[in-house]
Parts: C-alpha cells; sequence; structure tokens
C-alpha cells in the first residue's frame, strides 16, 4: 500500500483547468519530487492534499483511506504536515512558540486544565519542548529559540518552517519549494536535511522544487507536470533525458534555469 | 398617500445615511482604512455652516456658508489625514480605528467647547417650503436632500471608474508596495481622499441640518451610517447608498408595521443577518485569498 | 542587565522568570492588600472600581491582543454578566458564591454562541457586528422591562459570602479585597492560558489562519473558545460593576463603555496583562485627575471652578491619540523601554525598540 496515492484527480478554477487527470503514488520512505514550470499545477496539487481545495474529480488516499471527507485542520492530525511556498509563519510569536504551535495535534490537555495549568499540563509541556528541542538541533536553531519572526532573515525563516513541520513529528512531509530564495550554502543544507529526514527520522518526503541540482541529489523518484498534465515519471535521470520533458518543460535552455 | 409620505421621507433619511457612508466608503476604497469619524466631521460641517450663516453667530448668506464649510472641512480632512493618519501608514486597520474613533471624541469635545450642547437649529432657504409632483406633495429639504445624494453618488462612481486619478486610488488601496513601485504617490492620493471626504461630510452635515436640529453628539449617527454602509457592501459606493435606503426605509416601516421600541433595533439586526448570511455586504467584493 | 541561566526547560514555564521578578511581585501584592489601610474609603473605593475595570479589561484583551479579534461590543457582555448575576440572585436565590460564577459562564456561553456565526468576519466587519450587539443590547434590556426593570434599572443586592456582608460604602476595603482577590485569580488563569497549548493556539489563529490549519487547529473553533473566555471574564467583571454601581440600567453598559473599555487596552499596551491594569488605572482615575487639577487651576487663577462638560472624554482621547501615534505599545510598552534603558546604561540604543516598516495589503482578499 501507497503511503500517499492521487487517483486521477482533476481541479478546475472556473473554466481553467488547473490540475488534469493527475495520478501518482508516493511510497513509504522514498522522496518524492514534482517539477514543471510555474503554472503546472505543482502547489496546487499540495493545497489538494492539504485540504485547502477540493478536487473536482478524483481521490486522493492517504495510508489507503480517502481524505477528502477531512476538514482542513483534521490533515496534521493524519501525519501530513507541510510548508508554503511564501512561508506562513506567526509573525507575532518567538520561533520557540512557532515550533510548539507545531506540537497542537498531540495536545492531549483541554482549554479548562490548561487555564488552571494542571500538573498534567505541566508535564506535557516538557515533553512538547523535548520534541521540539530535537527539531532545533537537528535544524541547528538554537541561537534563534527566542527571536521574533518578525525581525529574522528569510534564510533561517524557511528552516523554521520546516523545523515546526517536522515538530508534528509526521509520517509525511510536504515542501513547497524549500530551496526558493536560499543561497547555494543553504541549499546544501537543505539537500543534507531532507537526506536526513528520510533515513533518520524515517519520514516520506513530497516536494516541489525548481532547484533540478537538489531534485537529482535527494530524490527517488520525480513527477514531471506541463499544464496540469503528467508528463513523465521515474528516476531524476530518466525524467530530465524524457523526451516531452525536454520539449514542453526544459526547452532549449541550460537545465539549472530552466524554471 | 400616508405610505408614500412615510417612504419618501425614509428615502431622505436614508440619503443622509448614504451620504455619511460614502465618506466611509471613499476613505476605505482608497486607503482601506476606516474612518470612524466620519459621523463626528458630518455634525463639524453642519456646525460649521451653522456658525456661518446663522443670525446669532456671523450671519452670512446660506450658499456662501455651505460653500466655504465645504472648503474648511476638506482643509480639514486634508489636515487630519496628513497629522493623524499618515504616521499610521501601513499599520493595522484596527489601529486606525481606534484612532479615529479617538479623533471624533475630540471633534464632540470641541463642537461642545464653541457652540455648546444644545441642540440648535441651521437656518436654511428649505425650511417649511413644499414642491407638487402630480398631486404629492413633498417637502422641498426632501427633494434637495434625494436629488444631492443621487448626483454626488453617480459622480463618485464615474470617478473612481474613469478617471486617471480615481484609478490610481483603487490602486493604491489593493496593495500599497506594488502601487508605490508603479509611481502612484500613495500618500498624497491619500490626503486627497481624505479631503474629499471632509468635503462629503460637509454637504451630508448641511443636508442633515436642513431636516432638524443638530447637536455635537449627532455624530454618533454615523455608527448607524457605518452599519448601512456595510449593509450594502462596504467597498461599493452604490453598495453605501443601497445601504443607507434599506436603513432609512426599514426604520419607519418596521415603527409603523412592528413596533415603534423595534425600530432602533432593526438596522442592527438586518446588520446582523447580511453578516452573517452575506460576510461582505449585499454588493459583496471579497475575494478568497490564495496559498 | 540580569542574565538567567536557563537549566530546565521549566525556566521558559514556570510563572516568574527569576527570584527578583517574583519578589517585586510579591510586594506589588502586598502593598495591593495593604492599600485600603493607606488610602481611607473613598480612594479605596475608586481601587476596587479600577480593578473592576482591569479585569473586564483583561478579558476584552485576551480577545484583541491574543487572539486578534477586535471587539466594540464588550459592554454587552458586561451587561450579560451584571443582569445574569443580579437575576440568579434575586430571582433564583441562588448565594453570591454561586451566582458570581454562574453568570460568567452563562456570559462566556452566549459570547461563543454568538461567536460561531461571527468569527468569519475579520476585522472592521467583525468590529461593527460587536457595535450591533451593544447596541441591540441596550435597547433589548429596556424592551424586557419585565425581567430588567427597563430603564428604571436594577438593584443589586449586597453581596454576601459565608455571612460576611461586602456592602460598598459599610465595608469598602472588604469589597476591595474581594475584587481583588478575583483580578489576580483572573491574571493567573490568563497568564496559564498565554504559557499554554490554549494562548498559541489563539496566536497562530491571529498570525496566519492558513497556517494554523496546516497545523491542525480548529480555526473557528479556537475563535469562538476565544470570543467566549474573553466575554466570560467580560461578563464577570460586569457582574462586580453591578455590585459596584449597586443599582444599574441600561445605560450603565451602552456603546460608549464599549469603546472606553477598547481604547483603555490599547493606552495600557495591547496584548499584555499589565497593560489591562495600567489602561484601567488612566480610566479610573482620570476623572479624579482632572476634578483635582481644575480645582487647582480654580484656586490659582481665582476665577473659581470652571465646568467644561465633555473634558474628561476629550483628554481621554488626546491621551489615547498620544499614545497611538507616538508609543503604539501602549503605557506597557514605555515602561518595558525605561527598564531597559536603566537596565543596560549606559549601552541601550533607540534602535533597539525600531518598528518594522511595513505596508498595508488589501483586506478584501484574504
Amino acid at each position: 500500500m501507497s503511503l500517499l496515492e492521487l487517483k486521477n484527480v482533476t481541479l478546475k478554477f472556473g473554466g481553467l483547468t488547473a490540475v488534469n487527470d493527475v495520478s501518482f503514488a508516493v511510497e513509504k520512505g522514498e522522496v518524492f519530487a514534482l517539477v514543471g514550470p510555474n503554472g503546472a499545477g505543482k502547489s496546487t496539487i499540495f493545497n489538494m492534499i492539504s485540504r485547502f481545495y477540493t478536487p473536482y474529480s478524483g481521490d486522493i488516499l492517504f495510508e489507503g483511506k480517502s481524505i477528502l471527507n477531512k476538514a482542513t485542520h483534521e490533515i496534521a492530525g493524519l501525519g501530513i504536515a507541510r510548508t508554503f511556498q511564501n512561508i506562513e509563519l506567526f509573525e507575532q510569536a518567538s520561533v520557540l512558540q512557532n515550533m510548539l504551535v507545531g506540537r497542537y495535534t498531540h495536545r492531549r490537555s483541554n482549554f479548562l486544565t490548561e487555564m488552571l495549568f494542571t500538573p498534567f499540563v505541566r508535564r506535557e509541556e516538557f515533553a512538547h519542548r523535548e520534541a521540539v528541542e530535537r527539531a532545533i538541533d537537528f535544524l541547528d536553531l538554537q541561537p534563534y529559540r527566542e527571536k521574533m519572526i518578525a525581525g529574522l532573515p528569510y534564510g533561517v525563516r524557511k528552516v523554521v518552517e520546516m523545523g515546526r513541520a517536522l515538530a508534528i513529528e509526521p509520517k509525511l512531509l510536504l515542501l513547497d519549494e524549500p530551496a526558493s530564495g536560499l543561497s547555494v550554502e543553504e541549499t546544501q543544507d537543505v539537500a543534507f536535511w531532507i537526506e536526513d529526514i528520510k533515513k533518520i527520522m524515517g519520514i516520506t518526503v513530497l516536494m516541489v522544487e525548481h532547484d533540478m541540482n537538489l531534485v537529482s541529489a535527494v530524490s527517488d523518484r520525480v513527477l514531471a507536470l506541463a499544464d496540469g498534465k503528467t508528463l513523465a515519471v521515474g528516476s531524476p535521470s530518466e525524467v530530465q533525458n524524457d523526451p516531452a520533458v525536454i520539449e514542453a518543460y526544459l526547452g532549449s535552455d541550460d537545465h539549472e534555469e530552466a524554471a | 398617500m400616508d405610505l408614500l409620505q412615510l417612504l419618501i421621507s425614509g428615502l431622505a433619511n436614508g440619503c443622509v445615511y448614504g451620504l455619511i457612508g460614502l465618506g466611509f466608503v471613499l476613505i476605505y476604497k482608497a486607503t482601506e482604512s476606516v474612518n470612524f469619524a466620519q459621523g463626528d466631521m458630518m455634525m463639524l460641517g453642519a456646525f460649521i455652516t451653522l456658525g456661518l450663516t446663522n443670525q446669532s453667530y456671523v450671519g452670512l448668506p446660506f450658499w456662501l456658508a455651505v460653500i466655504l464649510a465645504i472648503v474648511i472641512m476638506g482643509i480639514l480632512g486634508y489636515l487630519l489625514e496628513v497629522v493623524f493618519i499618515r504616521p499610521m501608514f501601513g499599520q493595522s486597520q484596527i489601529a486606525v480605528v481606534i484612532l479615529t474613533i479617538a479623533i471624533g471624541f475630540v471633534a464632540r469635545f470641541v463642537a461642545g467647547l464653541i457652540w455648546g450642547h444644545e441642540p440648535q437649529s441651521l437656518e436654511n432657504p428649505f425650511v417649511g417650503k413644499d414642491v407638487g409632483f402630480g398631486g404629492l406633495v413633498l417637502g422641498l429639504d426632501e427633494v434637495v436632500i434625494i436629488g444631492t445624494t443621487l448626483a454626488l453618488t453617480g459622480g463618485l462612481y464615474l470617478f473612481f471608474a474613469y478617471t486617471r486619478i480615481g484609478l490610481a486610488m483603487q490602486a493604491a488601496s489593493q496593495n500599497q508596495l506594488a502601487a508605490y513601485y508603479m509611481g502612484i504617490p500613495v500618500k498624497r492620493i491619500h490626503s486627497l481622499v481624505w479631503a474629499l471626504a471632509g468635503a462629503l461630510a460637509a454637504i451630508a452635515g448641511v443636508l442633515f441640518a436642513s431636516k432638524g436640529a443638530i447637536d455635537p453628539s449627532t455624530g454618533l449617527l454615523g455608527i448607524k451610517a457605518f452599519a448601512a454602509a456595510i449593509i450594502g457592501g462596504f467597498g461599493s459606493l452604490p453598495g453605501a447608498l443601497l445601504g443607507g435606503l434599506v436603513v432609512g426605509l426599514i426604520e419607519p416601516l418596521s415603527s409603523r408595521y412592528v413596533a415603534a421600541g423595534v425600530s432602533q433595533i432593526m438596522p442592527y439586526l438586518m446588520l446582523l443577518l447580511v453578516l452573517i448570511l452575506r460576510p461582505h455586504g449585499l454588493l459583496s467584493q471579497v475575494k478568497a485569498k490564495k496559498v | 542587565m540580569r542574565i538567567v541561566f536557563k537549566t530546565s526547560y521549566d525556566a521558559d514555564i514556570r510563572l516568574f522568570k527569576h527570584g527578583a521578578q517574583a519578589f517585586w511581585y510579591a510586594v506589588l501584592l502586598a502593598l495591593a492588600i495593604a492599600a485600603p489601610f493607606l488610602l481611607g474609603s473613598f480612594l479605596t473605593g475608586e481601587a476596587t472600581n479600577v480593578l473592576i475595570w482591569a479585569i473586564c479589561g483583561m478579558g476584552l484583551m485576551l480577545l484583541v491582543g491574543q487572539s486578534g479579534q477586535a471587539s466594540l461590543g464588550h459592554a454587552a457582555f458586561m451587561a450579560i454578566g451584571a443582569y445574569s448575576c443580579v437575576l440568579l440572585q434575586t430571582l433564583a436565590g441562588l448565594p453570591f458564591l454561586l451566582a458570581f460564577p454562574l453568570a460568567g459562564v452563562i456570559t462566556g456561553i452566549v459570547g461563543a454562541i454568538f461567536a460561531l456565526p461571527v468569527t468569519r468576519l475579520h476585522g472592521i466587519y467583525l468590529a461593527i457586528a460587536t457595535i450591533a450587539v451593544s447596541i441591540m443590547m441596550e435597547d433589548i434590556i429596556v424592551l424586557s422591562e419585565p425581567i430588567t426593570g427597563g430603564v428604571n434599572g436594577l438593584f443589586a443586592p449586597d453581596i454576601e459570602i459565608f455571612g460576611l456582608n461586602f456592602n460598598r460604602y459599610s465595608n469598602p476595603s472588604g469589597l476591595y479585597w474581594l475584587v481583588l482577590a478575583i483580578a489576580v485569580l483572573v491574571a493567573l488563569v490568563y497568564r496559564n492560558m498565554q504559557r499554554s497549548p490554549l494562548g498559541r493556539s489563539f496566536a497562530a489563529v491571529r498570525d496566519s489562519e492558513i497556517s494554523a490549519q496546516a497545523m491542525g487547529i480548529n480555526v473557528a473553533r479556537t475563535k469562538a473558545l476565544a470570543f467566549g473566555l474573553s466575554c466570560a471574564i467580560t461578563g464577570l467583571g460586569g457582574a462586580l460593576m453591578g455590585y459596584f454601581a449597586t443599582i444599574f440600567n441600561h445605560e450603565t453598559f451602552n456603546i460608549v463603555i464599549s469603546i472606553n473599555l477598547l481604547l483603555m487596552i490599547v493606552i495600557g499596551g495591547l496584548g499584555t496583562i499589565h497593560g489591562a491594569f495600567l489602561g484601567a488605572i488612566v480610566i479610573g482615575f482620570l476623572p479624579q485627575a482632572i476634578a483635582f487639577s481644575r480645582d487647582a487651576i480654580g484656586e490659582w487663577t481665582g476665577i473659581g471652578s470652571i465646568v467644561v462638560p465633555g473634558l474628561e472624554s476629550g483628554i481621554f482621547a488626546l491621551i489615547l491619540i498620544g499614545f497611538i501615534l507616538l508609543e503604539p505599545m501602549g503605557m506597557y510598552g514605555r515602561w518595558v523601554k525605561i527598564r531597559t534603558y536603566f537596565e543596560l546604561f549606559p549601552f541601550a540604543r533607540r534602535d533597539m525598540f525600531r518598528r518594522q516598516k511595513t505596508y498595508l495589503k488589501t483586506e478584501r482578499i484574504r
């Protein structure tokens, strides 16, 4: 059984078909990348998986069960975490607070016990904090723990968002352009982290990325999209050498600049 | 015939709400902030006219006083923007709401100092005169109010839809930073809009005062006008007028057909219903944010 | 500047950051408890009034500062608290000790029910909806005269707990201590809320609803919960205000009170418990300060006392304008700056508190 499976998913905005009959399956333990030019429907697929959009037709299965009957806020509880293309952090809170919000799905206390701050709530807080500290150590965020998001540089925000998603301790991690806007060094860090997330943490990764170097370096399989339709699926090199992909997406330009 | 009379007077009331609402919408459309002092600006406009024309004060001719009041309120609107609102540039809507509420308090206080807290009447040429429309007898004040409102709404609508500066105002509201990049002088445009809203408030004030007495707390009418503008659909000029008319009509009708005490509640009940069923008003302009 | 070496996660969770802070709050509490002995009965009454405003302010602060929803109609919920508490005592015959918390619960439930359809609204739309509630509440109170007493108002019985009478006039210190205890309890609950998942979910909804949903937070439920809790606290404050006024009607909780409550917490400093108390001190003592300075000026110039109607709200509004333009973080923000200046002396710099330049995007697309 695949961890995540999209079956003939189609989404229309008005007259525009953003995603057209796309099917693919993400296996447990792999890094799966979606590539394609802007407007190909990659982020739209992410938004359907996290239930911000509902497909016009088709089905989305997570661990064999359809998630289309779930509300947006129930997705994280299933074990699907995500980051956003345009960074959506809680600006008026510290890095630590942001990452602690990631623990929300593990909350076992309710608002009454929390207002009384019972010993149980305190123990839970310690547990949440330990989980968050693991993510902080993993991503080297120690210097920023107490800093407000509003004052942080772009690269750090990007990492914090990834840390917040990891704090959920998900089964599936959706990374929406994890390297966009990052320097070469920062992108290398991201590549290492994705490797470790897969190997050490055992989390399956589905990502959208334009940087073909990163995609080739970390992903096991790649799906190329154009105009909402599947062009090719396979290993990074297979997809890069696929005639249809070269024709429609990479064009005659240099590979790396194609996005 | 009695019902028709009731409807006309309701329409005239609604037009005054609509005119105040236009001021709200104007500022909102162009600057994305809400001026809660719009009602108090109307009150000031009315009092300035009253102070200039009434025999017990300066005693200028009525029309001269009206023009002067419009100019003074325009300048006041401009200055309010430059001194108080501009430092708030880019901050949240609610901060501006709170600031303008405070400005309204101050306006009420100043008006009380100058003109006192007793209700006063504006001496005007419309009072007590009637116009006949094929058997139907209407008060001249009501006819003037309805006519002026229609003309102003139409003019402003055309202004936003077709003039360069009107379009620039719309652009400035939708994304300040992008508007900057496009070379639109966002700040100057904001000041101009406030000046326009001030002038509009003066006209609304004169029209309101021509129907009855005013006192410094008249500005609280702004809350009802704001509710009306929201009912119509905030951000839409015809919506503001529509909302004003709806509220203007529902008040006399509900007190006549339901119960006298209910007419106070009706506009707000209506507002809540509209907000729940159509959260952004009858003529809605809101789209969902892209993730 | 004090540097705290954190040796456990508890350092970030416990109520006080370090011993000195705990000490100063203990001193403050001791002074507050001793106040009736130092102030005399008139000022003790005024201090009680300030504490009641602070409780109401904390209620609204939870909504505005924590969950980012503005309410310009909280006086309506003060009214619900006051009327239900008194009616539970007079009609249902409950003792104060039961009626008071029950009034809070009732107000909270009413608030949450009101919030469910309304919290989908943002910014000004929510603001006008709450204004509408406040205005309607005044009329509803007048219309339901058989229960509420209408324009004539309702007479609040004395507060009695275990035979002890807390009448405002016969036992001003007792009432003060009772209100102080409630204020401290509310502050404690507020603090607990801030440091638990509940407070974080409020902040998440405030800063990014999209992201909050992706983290598993039910936005509508969280907002309604914030509204309900806020209304419950404000309802408790309103009930105390009713007893403090001894007789109250729709005018006691009119729209101006709603607006004043919001302006008060802005002056005090949004998002902090301190802000609620500092703002309450301003709103509570401003009339006294004005009366005092009026008499002083009158004596000094020899013209006698000048009476200017509306002076209080005028000055209140001017103070508010000054704060919004010059110190948007309110009195508490100013205090933090002064404290940092002395802690770092002479190394504090103006830039440390520089605000980021922000640009507003339309709220019509969200």
